[in-house]
């Protein structure tokens, strides 16, 4: 057990991929006595619950810059964090099944080639090349990016972790934020069920319960957490699905991992947003059915295990990056789904702003008061 | 060949999880570095995610993290258990929903 400290310089709340990889940016980039608390265990919320994927096939063109940065990191994380993080890119194909959706993922393409992300527009033939068994005759069109892929939710943010520790992070699990001490509007340190730890800078990385902290502090987001299920097989020979199929309109994703299993997800009607991580029935019989539709040959194949998660969503689908009202008080939140893929950046770029740098990427849009101003557009690359 | 190589020469590895094939050792390792909840051995390690869903292994694991933390079993969570409680296949469920 890691000795308690009731002091700081800074503390991060929330043991999940953005929780972690700030830590370790902080850490990287010189700030001293960082302490890390976590309610429940090291990826217990929703990073150990996703579908890992990556990619940068996105609509918006701050989703595409931290998309495309997110993956220059991927790339070279083993060998940063010295452990492996399970890093497959078998590219990301995206099915568009109507005209109004082909040409939105068409634009997205556009946005994307401007922005150097080497997507492009196939045809039936090619996409069967790339995943072979794919019968979507009724699709019009697909589109293909050879970088993305996925890593494993676990690996990456234990190496992150571990990582972190050797340079110095101190980690407490069990440890419950109960409240966020604010004094003149600027923040003091943070109330645990442990005791108090004064610190002159807070982090708010706790995903589908960041409002909450936030409200701790006294300031409002307007974010919501929707359930979303997922299931994964048993493990089969390769070749299955080696992109990860997806469509928007079509509500799925699918993919088999190097490992052999492969992992898929459909959002239930109606996004339960009970803070339940409950599985339905309905569920694997919708995915199922998807299945055997796009993907004939999977009908043989079992269903080892299904669970859900929570998406920690924002009225643009984009995160909540930077500090509040409150001073030194930050959030690093909100994303919407694809908060996996975003970590490695999204933690780098708060790091670099915490520790007085200028940000690789300039992420001052990414401000909670952008929803109270309705300068907001939303993000259509979305499942 | 001191004792304790005797009883676990490296050549012979000790599989606690067959699905996976996660050995005694890598388990002893990764408690020691303080993963020692059973939910965070199955996410390092894999352990316990197999077809059989940890059935043969998650009494081992909860009697290693007992031992190396010096709490008793029953203070050892188990692992959440996700349904179906049995592989089922996909043509089986995608035929259920058509009637
Ligand atoms: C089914 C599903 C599929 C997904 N697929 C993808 C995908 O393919 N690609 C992708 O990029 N993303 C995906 N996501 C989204 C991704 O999981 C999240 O965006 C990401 O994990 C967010 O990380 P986080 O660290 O912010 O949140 P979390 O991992 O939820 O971490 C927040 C942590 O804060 C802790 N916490 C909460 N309250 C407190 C408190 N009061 N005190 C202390 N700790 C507290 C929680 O216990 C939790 O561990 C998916 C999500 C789901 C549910």
């Amino acid at each position: 057990m890691t000795e308690w400290k009731n002091t700081a310089d800074i503390v991060v709340i929330g043991g999940g991929i953005i929780g972690v990889s700030t830590a370790y940016y902080l850490a990287l980039n010189g700030m001293k006595n960082i302490v890390l608390i976590e309610k429940g265990t090291i990826c217990g919320g929703s990073t150990g619950r996703c579908g890992a994927g990556i990619r940068a096939q996105w609509g918006t063109e701050m989703n595409c810059r931290l998309g495309i940065a997110a993956l220059d990191i991927f790339e070279q994380l083993d060998q940063e964090l010295g452990m492996s993080v399970g890093l497959n890119q078998g590219g990301y194909l995206l099915v568009a099944y109507n005209e109004k959706e082909l040409e939105t993922l068409r634009k997205g393409m556009e946005l994307q080639n401007s922005l150097g992300i080497k997507s492009r527009q196939i045809n039936l033939q090619e996409a069967r090349e790339i995943c072979p068994g794919l019968a979507a005759e009724d699709a019009v069109g697909f589109f293909f990016h050879g970088r993305d892929g996925h890593a494993d939710p676990f690996l990456t943010t234990f190496a992150y972790l571990e990582a972190a520790k050797r340079l110095g992070v101190v980690c407490h699990r069990h440890t419950t934020c109960t409240g966020i001490l604010v004094e003149n509007n600027e923040v003091r340190g943070v109330e645990t069920d442990r005791g108090t730890i004064h610190a002159p800078v807070v982090i708010n990385c706790a995903g589908a319960y960041a409002q909450f902290i936030a409200r701790m502090a006294g300031i409002e987001i307007p974010n919501w957490a929707e359930r979303h299920e997922i299931m994964i097989t048993e493990p089969v020979a390769p070749g299955v699905c080696p992109c990860m199929l997806m469509s928007f309109s079509g509500n799925y994703y699918i993919q088999q991992r190097p490992h052999g299993s492969i992992i898929c997800g459909m959002s239930p009607a109606g996004h339960p947003e009970d803070f339940e991580n409950r599985s339905t029935w309905q569920f694997i019989e919708e995915m199922s059915k998807t299945l055997v539709r796009l993907l004939p040959r999977t009908k043989g194949i079992r269903i080892a295990r299904q669970w859900s998660g929570l998406y920690d969503m924002t009225p643009d689908a984009q995160p909540i990056i930077g500090e509040t009202d409150v001073k030194n008080f930050y959030h690093s939140t909100g994303y919407s789904g694809h908060g996996f893929m975003l970590a490695p950046v999204a933690g780098k770029i708060l790091a670099q702003h915490i520790a007085g740098k200028t940000p690789d990427i300039d992420f001052s849009m990414l401000d909670y008061r952008r929803f109270a101003r309705g300068e907001h557009i939303r993000e259509s690359n979305v499942v | 060949m001191t004792m304790q190589q005797k009883e676990h020469p490296e050549s012979e590895e000790i599989y606690v999880c067959r699905c996976e094939e996660v050995t005694l050792e890598e388990i002893r390792e990764w408690i020691d570095r303080g993963y020692d909840t059973v939910e965070e051995l199955k996410r390092v390690l894999r352990v316990g995610m197999g077809p059989c869903q940890g059935r043969g292994c998650q009494d081992i694991l909860m009697r290693e993290i007992a031992k190396k933390t010096g709490k008793s079993i029953t203070e050892i969570e188990p692992a959440t258990v996700r349904p179906p409680a049995k592989p089922v296949r996909i043509g089986l469920l995608a035929e259920e929903g058509e009637k």
